[in-house]
């Protein structure tokens, strides 16, 4: 009878121990999650706070969020302010003071990949600038590399114990990652120099990386909504210079792009932006396959 | 081959001469191709392996030049002297009134309550609102939220200090601060989908319950949100008398929270508040009586108050996506009961004796905004003045049962050119002072200016 009481007593303390022995992953963009889950494995939990068809500039500081930062070890963020309107208020009421920015759990990706349009002038007659350059980091699929390194550093720093399981994670990500942006860049070469439109200033990143070249913008200033009349102008720059297709995110309304489509005879394209964006963007791999089939065929 | 070329050139001239012109020849040239070939392939193998070499070093570079630029990041200097300054943010806020009734008139029944509606006629400046917030040092946060009235003078609204490193879900707040009871209390006016506050704020927490206390919350290490919170405060705001000259606290608050998501698109919460204080020698003035005194008597109460409430609110969002559509309705419930004695007629008759009443109103309201930058809300508000049981002294002075039902519909249409600004008309039917129905017509502003926190949910 005692006997069956330890076991039962042991059995108890195994199950309530066992959630304790993963790591608690708090990932704002579902990016960061996919990249927490690739390097983590069964290690983490990982919890992905937005989905790619949310805005990721304006997510209400939900009671969800609140929860379940509060049990995270690590919040894995892009940082540069994107989070600034929603993840301040979640880390205060979470009352979970290692995942304060500037403590070992809490990781901004952007620290660690040379930020693009840092802005010389930062008044709000600019729209929604970003001090610190524009944060839309995941669409170069380079930049997950020292990202990776630096996240798997971070790992280990929170959980020593499995510091060769997180080494074989990363080298195993690494090595697949970079046959494959071998193979995005050479898929991609089609795309090098063609002008595009973009609704939102969110592709500098994937610009850099894969020569397209952006002539304009649907928002009159980031964060804009796109009004008729800045759309019309845009109409008429592309009848001087005209562009091969205007790009939106999963996560826009397809109006104003499908106006100016329309209009200007080109292609709209959706991309998905982050992963589940659309049904092939799975997972890292599937968003950055899918991402240029869609441009390729946006070529067409 | 090689060898029997040589053999026959060397030993056997005479024999193999003939031989040698022809085949050994053809053997020759094969053997050079085969060289040629055997280098050229050698060569190519080299021309990859520098490809890659040059490659793996423009890589290297890459890596390089971007642990270059994370350094120049990470090594900027800080900016001089002012790298230290706190947060800024100022809110700007005006509104265009317009009633038909005095706005000083109260709600039916809740004479005894202040009953600042701040309403005011004509073109006026609302508060400004000049908030402050900065990291103290590794333990604490202060945030001071100023504000300026249009009358001029500069008042604390908020001054608190907040824990940022108690952990395990603790959150301990002290200073002056709004309650966290309710929904709506905390919150600050420029978030506000209305020009003013639903009835039942205005009468029974004079808009916004401020305190000067102690608020402690935990959060509960649960998926769902389950939030537990205690405050303990002097009783400055009503229906705190701010008894000057009394030692320990004078007022006390209890709620929890408890909120959940229903996929991504829909997020909701629920919370239950109890506030408990108590009243002395607090004056009301104007107040009607049964004589029917002209401008009414001033009566004194000393007594306890307990207050219960319930709120909810919940969000929806197609996708929890909320730039192009979303839709949120809120409601709050209070009841609040009172006991105690009351003294009619302070400056005349003061006759004290028993009294005590339970008074009770709510709110239901729903935002909507159907395009980008533009919302819609409609909100209905009810008061309930219940039957108070007085004291036989004064069952022929004080009025015990007013027999209204003081409401209230109102609806705005906001327009936010960005997260900054925002233009906002209001109309609204008060019926709140029996048989004095007023139509009002609002228009405001409010902007923001400078640093701009996270809003809560």
């Amino acid at each position: 009878m005692k006997n069956n009481f330890t076991l039962l007593l042991a059995a108890l303390l195994a199950t309530l121990a066992a959630p304790a022995s993963a790591l608690n992953i708090f990932a704002c963009e579902p990016e960061w999650a996919a990249l927490s889950q690739e390097l983590a494995g069964d290690k983490a939990n990982v919890y992905a706070a937005t989905s790619a068809l949310q805005d990721p500039h304006h997510v209400q500081a939900r009671p969800s969020l609140i929860a379940h930062a509060r049990r995270a070890q690590l919040v894995v963020c892009t940082g540069a302010e994107l989070e600034i309107g929603w993840l301040p208020v979640i880390l205060r009421e979470s009352g979970n003071p290692d995942i304060a920015p500037g403590k070992p759990g809490n990781f901004e990706a952007s620290r660690y990949v040379a930020m693009l349009e840092v802005p010389t002038v930062i008044s709000r007659s600019e729209g929604d600038v970003h001090p610190e350059g524009n944060p839309h980091i995941q669409l170069d699929a380079r930049n997950y590399l020292p990202i990776a390194q630096a996240l798997t550093k971070r790992l280990i720093q929170l959980d020593p114990d499995s510091t060769a399981f997180y080494r074989e994670r990363l080298k195993n990500f690494d090595l697949r990652w970079q046959a494959a942006i071998a193979r995005w860049e050479k898929q991609a070469a089609p795309l090098k120099g063609q002008p595009i439109v973009v609704h939102h200033k969110a592709y500098a990143y994937l610009d850099n990386w894969l020569g397209l070249r952006e002539v304009a913008e649907l928002e009159p200033k980031p964060g804009m909504q796109p009004s008729v009349a800045h759309m019309s102008q845009v109409l008429q720059q592309l009848q001087r210079q005209p562009a091969r297709m205007v790009i939106r995110a999963a996560y826009q309304s397809p109006d104003p792009s499908e106006w100016l489509a329309g209009r200007a005879n080109i292609p709209a394209v959706e991309l998905p932006f982050s992963v589940g964006g659309d049904d092939h963007a799975k997972d890292l791999f599937g968003l950055f396959d899918d991402t240029i089939a869609r441009l390729l065929a946006g070529l067409k | 081959m090689f060898k029997h070329v040589l053999l026959c050139t060397v030993l056997l001239t005479p024999v193999c001469a003939q031989a040698a012109t022809e085949a050994d020849l053809r053997d020759i040239r094969a053997q050079i191709e085969q060289l040629k070939k055997s280098y050229e392939q050698r060569i190519s193998q080299l021309e990859q392996r520098l490809q890659q070499a040059e490659t793996d070093s423009r890589r290297a570079e890459n890596t390089a030049a971007q642990a270059q630029a994370t350094a120049n990041q990470a090594s900027r200097p800080p900016a001089a002297a002012n790298a230290f300054n706190p947060a800024i943010s100022m809110i700007l806020s005006g509104t265009y009134g317009q009633f038909q009734q005095d706005p000083a008139i109260p709600a039916t029944g809740f004479a005894m309550s202040p009953n600042n509606n701040a309403h005011t006629r004509s073109f006026s400046l609302k508060e400004s609102e000049l908030g402050i917030m900065a990291d103290i040092d590794p333990q604490f946060r202060g945030v001071a939220t100023l504000s300026l009235a249009p009358g001029g003078g500069l008042s604390a609204e908020n001054a608190f200090i907040q824990t940022t490193t108690l952990g395990h879900g603790f959150n301990l707040k002290f200073g002056r601060f709004f309650s966290g009871l309710g929904y709506l209390n905390d919150q600050h006016s420029h978030t506000w989908d209305f020009v003013d506050q639903p009835l039942v704020y205005v009468s029974m927490w004079d808009n916004q319950l401020g305190e000067d206390g102690v608020q402690l919350k935990w959060l509960a290490p649960t998926d769902t949100f389950i939030e537990l919170g205690a405050e303990l405060g002097r009783g400055r705001g009503f229906p705190g008398s701010d008894r000057q000259n009394h030692n320990g606290p004078g007022a006390a608050v209890l709620f929890a929270h408890v909120g959940d998501d229903i996929g991504y698109s829909d997020s909701w919460r629920a919370g239950v508040s109890l506030h408990q204080t108590k009243q002395v020698n607090a004056v009301s003035t104007g107040v009607p009586d049964l004589a029917g005194t002209p401008g009414g008597v001033s009566d004194s109460f000393t007594g306890n108050t307990r207050t219960t409430g319930l709120d909810f609110v919940w969000k929806h969002a197609p996708n929890g996506d909320t730039t192009l559509t979303n839709f949120k309705l809120q409601g709050e419930y209070f009841r609040r009961r009172e006991s105690g004695m009351l003294a009619y007629d302070i400056a005349a008759a003061n006759v004290i004796d028993s009294y005590a009443v339970t008074q009770s109103g709510w709110y239901v309201q729903g935002i909507y905004q159907f395009m980008p930058m533009w919302r819609a809300g409609l909100r209905y508000d009810q008061l309930d003045p219940g039957t108070a049981q007085v004291g036989a002294l004064n069952a022929a002075n004080v009025i015990s049962n007013y027999g209204y039902t003081p409401k209230r519909s109102t609806v705005m249409l906001d327009y936010s050119p960005s997260e900054f600004s925002r233009l906002r008309l209001q109309l609204a039917q008060d019926k709140s002072r029996q048989g004095l129905t007023d139509n009002q017509l609002f228009v405001q502003y409010i902007m923001s200016l400078g640093a701009h926190g996270a809003h809560q949910f």
